[in-house]
């Protein structure tokens, strides 16, 4: 039944800030959310929180609990104690707005630079024809919610903001895996998946996958059938040959012009 | 005024991210159109994200023998025959179309075992109609609108240098206000998040696309950003809601925890065959199926389990009937005393189907119930009951051209008004969404081109000073009550008085009440600074909910009738007198005032398209007499789109 939390939650902004401790009262079967928003509307009126649909679908109450990076809107108040003091900080990768609001616009320009969806220009809308089997895994990487999470965990990029211009994360070479995946799609995106995106900086310690809300296999269906198409790509003797003997024009699909700045 | 403006000039401003948005702007952007899209949430997060079942469009893969006729005649039913027909005929007919456009930007559909767009049943669609991928179809359709925003940014990054010229989307910003000059539609003015900044959008088209209400009610199934922003906007432009009283409260929501009650429980689980139970393991909807639809509905359990599988000769499960009927039947059993131990009603799909049909089709809602509330939808029965879900009233709108009645305003989406009627049916959300945001989007690109044959309308600076100072008036404040606590007791008052069942005492009471609220918001005070700050945001978004909750009231306590998602207990028949009946809401100064309209006749052809025995049901002896003779003339013609 109802207990009072001990609760540390990250109060500043621009990098500066401190834990501040609250009491707040917890209820059967509540969530952090319920709670970080019962100390809103009785305690800390201003306290920054994104939210939005409160039901695990929409990604935006991503922060870290006892540092872990996780939805506050799925993580029951349950699996901890009642003793148990909850530690609440933003997302450590991404720069503070305020409070618990971080500054996730890397993600959006990351998302911005992948070629897009290509279709062959003669199928008209309405005569595409395509397998369930062979739509099964792009449709797993397309419950992806973009809470960002795996982007947080990522150690290429949680404390070295320096790579993020050379990788986007597993988020969007997920994303790249989704699109040469796509039955429909024309273009060949594994060149840039390696020079552009930064394919190669993943290690595969399947941190991204631990902390999918989503449970998708980031990292075994995504991001290592990727590196092997890549390697297949790159190391394929007779794509060696045909470009060394010019028979064999470039036909990668490069990153998305202009859209880098 | 000392503040800083930061000001933008655009032809389209598009106010709502979600699915109409989001349609609207691709639409104005490829006519040509420099676009602007308000998102109160970050890009991709709009309450469309969390649309289930699937978007209805007949487009006959699954059943070859639906047709824009029977999604029409489906659509005019569920809303009894209180919708827009125009509005209802257009979606009926396009809706395949925006479908197989969202196919070509990249979405992936479940497929039929030929490998067309797979189709599922839902609760009033005659044929299995409603696309869609397991049950997240709606994060499947921002994604691939978000990503066809993107994709045109990027070409507008070669062609202009810079992926912004032409759309750019505004995240985590809040349209407060309206600017109008000359009566004309100027300009649009807000708040960005992060910062607390104010912004001014000079353009001389906007559309709205806002979505609903729902975060008046306490229990509901919306997000966040459902506070009637749109609809108030509109009211104070000086533009007319229609029919506000219809208020869809989904059958079945979560209902615990307390804490995740009114989370949906997709209406997908009946349509692949889960069922209904009260306490005593009745199937209980079989007693509930009305007059109105006696004809399509089993009258046994035999019957209705034989439908999953031979559909053409036997009549539907009753627990596919549409949601007003369904909502209000739970209620029934758990007034009567049948309920659960939390009061609702049990939704079985464990005993019915094998888990791993279940984890295919439904992997969200099982996820959601493990979770979040320990059950094993596979193996236990899940406890469900009414949820506040969606709002059929909304901005009154020129059918073909989501024209509002203010030039340069146009509204698609949960926000405007008619499509639905009554009652909305699942599955026509998502598609009223594409249909009408695309038709908004183009619309608005031709407004401005015509008013670029003149002046464009201008911003006075006074206009947006006056919404700057409105916006920073509860930071001002100080001493008075925190907007959470105004917040709290609206939601109540609306989820008490203003909710499934309703009579004139409560609703009046609730007019009296909501008087008092408004002046508990009026006073409301806010701490802290401007950046990011919920609380201060809160206070702007109590106006309009207060302003939209009113005119709710106030529709209900007017229309002496039940239909749909109004249902009036001293009231409880259905009228064809009131069927004739639109009420209107404008703003008289600050007070929202109601006006009777005439529903307008439906067009011959259409009216053809029914059994004179069913439309006995609706329509006045006289309305039957004038409209069968001129369909008699008109048959219903085959149109191909």
């Amino acid at each position: 039944m109802g207990y009072q939390a001990a609760l540390r939650v990250w109060r500043g902004d621009h990098g500066q800030g401190e834990l501040a401790e609250y009491a707040v009262a917890v209820n059967d079967g509540e969530v952090v959310l319920d709670v970080l928003h019962r100390l809103q509307a009785t305690q800390a009126n201003d306290l920054a929180i994104r939210w939005n649909c409160k039901a695990g679908k929409c990604g935006s109450c991503s922060m870290e609990i006892n540092g872990r990076p996780r939805l506050a809107c799925m993580t029951r108040m349950s699996i901890f104690t009642p003793e148990e003091t909850l530690t609440i900080t933003p997302l450590r990768t991404f720069p503070v707005i305020r409070d618990l609001v971080t500054d996730v616009s890397f993600n959006y320009a990351k998302a911005r630079q992948i070629p897009s969806f290509t279709p062959d220009p003669a199928v008209r809308p309405g005569e595409f024809r395509m397998q369930q089997v062979d739509v099964n895994r792009p449709q797993e990487f397309r419950k992806c919610i973009e809470c960002f999470l795996c982007q947080d965990t990522c150690h290429v990029i949680r404390d070295h903001p320096e790579n993020e211009r050379a990788f986007a994360g597993p988020r969007f070479l997920m994303r790249i895996a989704e699109l040469e995946m796509h039955p429909a799609d024309t273009a060949d995106r594994r060149e840039i998946a390696q020079d552009d995106f930064g394919l190669g900086y993943c290690n595969i310690t399947k941190c991204c996958t631990e902390v999918c809300p989503e449970g998708i296999k980031i990292t075994d269906n995504a991001l290592i059938p990727m590196k092997e198409r890549v390697v297949g790509r790159k190391y394929d003797p007779l794509v060696w040959l045909g470009s060394r003997i010019g028979r064999r024009p470039r036909h990668d699909t490069p990153a998305a012009g202009g859209t880098k700045g | 005024m000392t503040d800083q403006i930061e000001r933008h000039h655009y032809d389209v401003v598009v106010i709502g991210a979600g699915g109409s948005g989001l349609r609207a702007a691709i639409e104005a952007r490829t006519a040509g159109k420099k676009t602007a899209i308000i998102s109160k949430s970050l890009f991709g997060k709009a309450h469309t994200v969390m649309a289930e079942g699937g978007c209805a469009a007949a487009m006959g893969n699954v059943n070859s023998r639906d047709s824009w006729q029977v999604h029409f005649r489906d659509t005019m039913r569920g809303g009894k025959f209180l919708n827009n027909w125009r509005m209802a005929e257009l979606h009926a007919k396009e809706a395949p179309d925006r479908v197989w456009e969202l196919e070509a930007w990249g979405a992936l559909f479940d497929r039929t075992a030929d490998g067309k767009i797979s189709q599922r049943n839902f609760g009033g669609h005659e044929y299995p109609r409603l696309a869609h991928v397991g049950d997240r179809t709606g994060l499947e359709m921002i994604r691939t609108l978000q990503q066809r925003v993107v994709a045109l940014q990027q070409q507008d990054a070669i062609s202009h240098g810079d992926p912004e010229a032409m759309i750019r989307v505004f995240a985590e910003t809040t349209i407060t206000r309206l600017i109008k000059d000359g009566g004309r539609i100027a300009g649009a003015f807000g708040y960005v998040r992060e910062t607390g900044g104010f912004v001014l959008f000079e353009a001389p088209a906007v559309v709205l696309a806002t979505g609903g209400i729902g975060k008046s009610y306490k229990v509901t199934s919306n997000s966040w950003e459902y506070t009637g922003d749109g609809h108030a906007l509109a009211l104070l432009a000086g533009a007319t809601l229609l029919n506000m009283e219809f208020v869809q409260l989904h059958p079945t929501g979560m209902i615990w925890p307390p804490s995740v009650k009114g989370i949906l429980v997709t209406e997908s689980v009946r349509g692949d065959g889960g069922v209904l139970r009260n306490s005593d393991g009745q199937r209980f909807m079989f007693n509930y199926v009305p007059e109105v639809f006696r004809a399509q509905y089993a009258e046994t359990e035999e019957e209705a389990d034989r439908w999953y599988t031979d559909p053409d000769h036997n009549r539907r499960p009753p627990e596919l009937l549409p949601r007003d009927e369904v909502a209000r039947s739970i209620n029934s059993e758990v007034k009567a005393g049948r309920g659960t131990e939390h009061g609702g009603v049990f939704l079985d799909i464990a005993s019915r189907r094998p888990a791993e049909v279940i984890l295919r089709r439904l992997p969200s809602m099982y996820h959601q119930f493990k979770e979040l509330a320990d059950v094993d939808i596979t193996k236990e029965p899940m406890e469900v009951g009414p949820t506040c879900h969606y709002v059929m009233g909304g901005v009154e709108v020129d059918p073909d051209s989501q024209a509002a009645k203010v030039p340069g305003l146009f509204a698609a989406g949960e926000v405007s008004g008619g499509m639905h009627g009554s009652n909305r049916l699942g599955g026509n959300s998502l598609s009223d969404l594409l249909v009408f945001g695309r038709r908004a989007g183009r619309s608005a690109a031709e407004y401005v081109d015509a008013v670029d044959g003149a002046a464009r309308p201008a911003v006075r600076q006074a206009a947006a000073d006056e919404a700057a100072a409105e916006a920073l008036a509860p930071l001002e404040r100080s001493g008075g009550e925190n907007p959470y606590e105004v917040h709290s007791a609206l939601q109540q008052l609306m989820t008490d008085q203003v909710g499934l069942i309703r009579n004139e005492g409560e609703l009046q009471s609730a007019l009296a009440e909501l008087d008092k609220l408004r002046a508990r918001a009026a006073q409301v005070s806010v701490e802290g600074g401007r950046a990011y700050n919920p609380g201060w945001h809160l206070a702007q978004d109590l106006r309009n909910m207060l302003l939209v909750c009113d005119c709710v009231a106030q529709s209900a306590l007017e229309r002496q009738e039940s239909r749909g998602g109004h249902t009036r207990e001293d009231y409880p028949d259905m009228s064809p007198i009131w069927r004739q009946v639109n009420l209107v809401c404008s703003l008289d100064g600050d007070q929202a005032r109601l006006r009777h309209q005439p529903v307008a006749a439906m067009r011959d052809d259409l009216l053809g398209l029914f059994e004179r025995s069913e439309l006995k049901k609706y329509l006045t002896e006289e309305e039957l007499v004038a409209g069968l003779a001129g369909a008699a003339a008109t048959p219903a013609q085959e149109e191909t789109h």
